[in-house]
């Protein structure tokens, strides 16, 4: 009996995405789409809170108080996806403590992208070009993606990326039209992050275990493949505007595909990174973890001040 | 030229670049999201009204400079911010705890300044304190909350206090800078404004359950110059790049 119930519940579940309705927090869903979301959310949160270390890194750096007023609130915007995100998660039943502490547990992931250091203010730049670009590739299918409260903190989140983008481009082509040196840290950036960009993508199309329940669920719309070719067409061009190189020898025009071709990535390099061997993991994750403990005595005294201010206004009304 | 007014509106710029400059460290490293996002803001109100005194600091300079000279290419002697806003971050208490004690300040002090017969003094003060309301709200209510935590935080905060309360004398010990820029109507009486510090501090550490220390010797050099050793290490990060790159737009 529960069987043929549940079978109903699951058809009209599907119907629904199938329809292009969007799910909401009370509706009925199954469990794998509900652990599946919450997966993939809050690892998107905790990408935006880990992605904070790499640029705050240039805050006290910034070369002038426009950029510096710039980079601070670019780095505020992403602790407020984060905010979002995490919000997000719990329509789904999932509590926000509880996914911070598997992030700072190493349980749960965030994108490997955030593992490499930013090493001179080009690289700036870089990632809000490169790593902004690619996170708005992969992000703007999400604003039309089955679940609604997903879909709906990542319209606000893609318009802030958007601007980040432009922002990290700006700062490029700033660099690329100065001195000679300013236009070689440009080239050293671009060097250092183009391979990572592509990988933020996933792995490729034949690797990647979701995604084709994923797909029929409507919470992933595009193959990675899809996607990081997009991006590569999308970058090629700005590369030429600002005049750097991409580092990619194999990197052509196809006339037949009318798209790029590109070179092998280095997937050793990415399980790796994924695996905790990444240049910066050690260095985020007790960053990440020196920020909490450090913060604990200060949400627990938030705690009892809350605590001893309900009870005085209790014994207030009590004695009114 | 006016040597005067330009110190003084640098004086004024220095306090809330250098603060804004160590809240910023926070950025990514807060003990709750909701609240690195607030220090966030704060950060950035001060050096966005640093800005705004800079720029008029420039025009009263005239010859082509502009607010990043003031920033990136003076050495520690030349800036004047009070040394209260390069003592280091410490615990967030201890930020928090810097912060109110310049909140106070910083509020009575611009409010007076919005009478200053320098019209663009003035406009800059106006703008700036519905901001610096919002400030010393948000470090108001923290002092409290965490005066009046958990005895962990009570004793964190007390000794707070008792440190930096040594950092807040030289804020209002006018030199001959501020007694020059009150005769002509453009500066702000100190002796006006500190009963009213000395009230606000009273009232907000009493609700925090917390006191001010017993002795009352007070720390000063910052407005002539004559920093602690903080200042130049902040100068190092800050200037990194104008030093490293000289002339090179960003
Ligand atoms: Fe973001
Ligand atoms: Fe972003």
């Amino acid at each position: 009996m529960s069987d043929s119930k549940n079978i109903s519940l699951e058809d009209r579940f599907q119907e629904k995405i199938d329809n292009n309705i969007q799910i909401e927090p009370k509706d009925w869903m199954p469990e794998g789409y509900r652990k599946t979301l919450i997966r993939q959310i809050s690892q998107h949160a905790h990408s935006e809170i880990v992605g904070m270390l790499p640029e705050g890194n240039w805050i006290s750096r910034a070369p002038s108080l426009r950029r510096k007023m710039g980079l601070l609130a670019k780095v505020q915007d992403e602790a407020g996806h984060g905010l979002y995100l995490y919000g997000a998660a719990e329509t789904l039943g999932a509590d926000r403590a509880s996914l911070i502490d598997d992030l700072h547990s190493g349980k749960a992931k965030y994108s490997s992208i955030f593992n490499y250091p930013t090493l001179t203010w080009a690289d700036i730049g870089a990632i809000g070009w490169l790593v902004d670009g690619a996170a708005i590739m992969n992000q703007v299918p999400l604003c039309s993606c089955s679940y609604g409260p997903y879909a709906r903190a990542m319209v606000r989140v893609c318009k802030e990326e958007s601007f980040h983008q432009r922002q990290g481009f700006e700062i490029m082509m700033a660099l690329c039209n100065g001195s000679p040196e300013q236009k070689e840290l440009a080239q050293d950036a671009l060097n250092r992050w183009w391979w990572p960009s592509l990988m933020m993508f996933g792995p490729n199309d034949s690797e990647s275990k979701h995604s084709a329940q994923s797909m029929k669920w409507k919470i992933k719309r595009f193959s990675n493949d899809e996607l990081r070719q997009r991006f590569v067409d999308m970058s090629v061009p700005q590369a030429k505007i600002l005049g750097i190189t991409i580092p990619d020898a194999d990197l052509k025009w196809n006339e037949e595909t009318k798209q790029h071709d590109y070179g092998k990535i280095d997937w050793e390099e990415f399980w790796n990174v994924v695996k905790g061997n990444g240049p910066c993991n050690k260095q985020r994750l007790k960053t990440r973890n020196k920020a909490h403990d450090q913060g604990k005595w200060v949400r627990e005294a938030a705690t009892a001040y809350a605590e001893k201010r309900r009870q005085r206004n209790a014994n207030r009304a009590k004695t009114a | 030229m006016n040597k005067s007014l330009l110190n003084y509106t640098l004086r004024i710029a220095d306090n809330n670049l250098i603060l804004g400059h160590r809240l910023s460290e926070w950025c990514g490293h807060g003990p709750i999201l909701e609240q690195d996002i607030a220090l966030t803001n704060i950060a950035l109100d001060l050096v966005g009204q640093a800005r705004n005194y800079f720029q008029l600091a420039a025009e009263i300079k005239g010859g082509g400079a502009t607010e990043d000279d003031f920033a990136y290419l003076r050495d520690v002697y030349d800036f004047q911010n009070v040394l209260l806003t390069e003592q280091p971050n410490g615990h967030f208490g201890e930020t928090i705890t810097r912060q109110f004690f310049f909140d106070v300040f910083n509020y009575y002090f611009t409010q007076a300044l919005t009478k200053s017969t320098n019209s663009q003094l003035a406009a800059i003060a106006e703008k700036s304190l519905k901001e610096i309301t919002y400030h010393l709200r948000f470090s108001s209510e923290w002092m409290i909350r965490l005066g009046d935590g958990t005895e962990e935080s009570h004793a964190k905060m007390q000794q707070a206090v008792d440190d930096l309360w040594m950092f807040t004398g030289e804020a209002f010990q006018a030199d001959a800078l501020d007694l020059e820029m009150v005769e002509n109507g453009v500066g702000v009486k100190l002796e006006e404004i500190k009963p009213y510090f000395d009230q606000k501090v009273t009232d907000i550490l009493d609700q925090a359950t917390l006191s001010l220390p017993e002795g009352n010797w007070m720390q000063k050099g910052g407005k002539q110059g004559k920093h602690s050793e903080h200042l130049g290490f902040i100068l190092a990060e800050l200037q990194f790049l104008q030093r490293a790159y000289p002339g090179a737009k960003w």
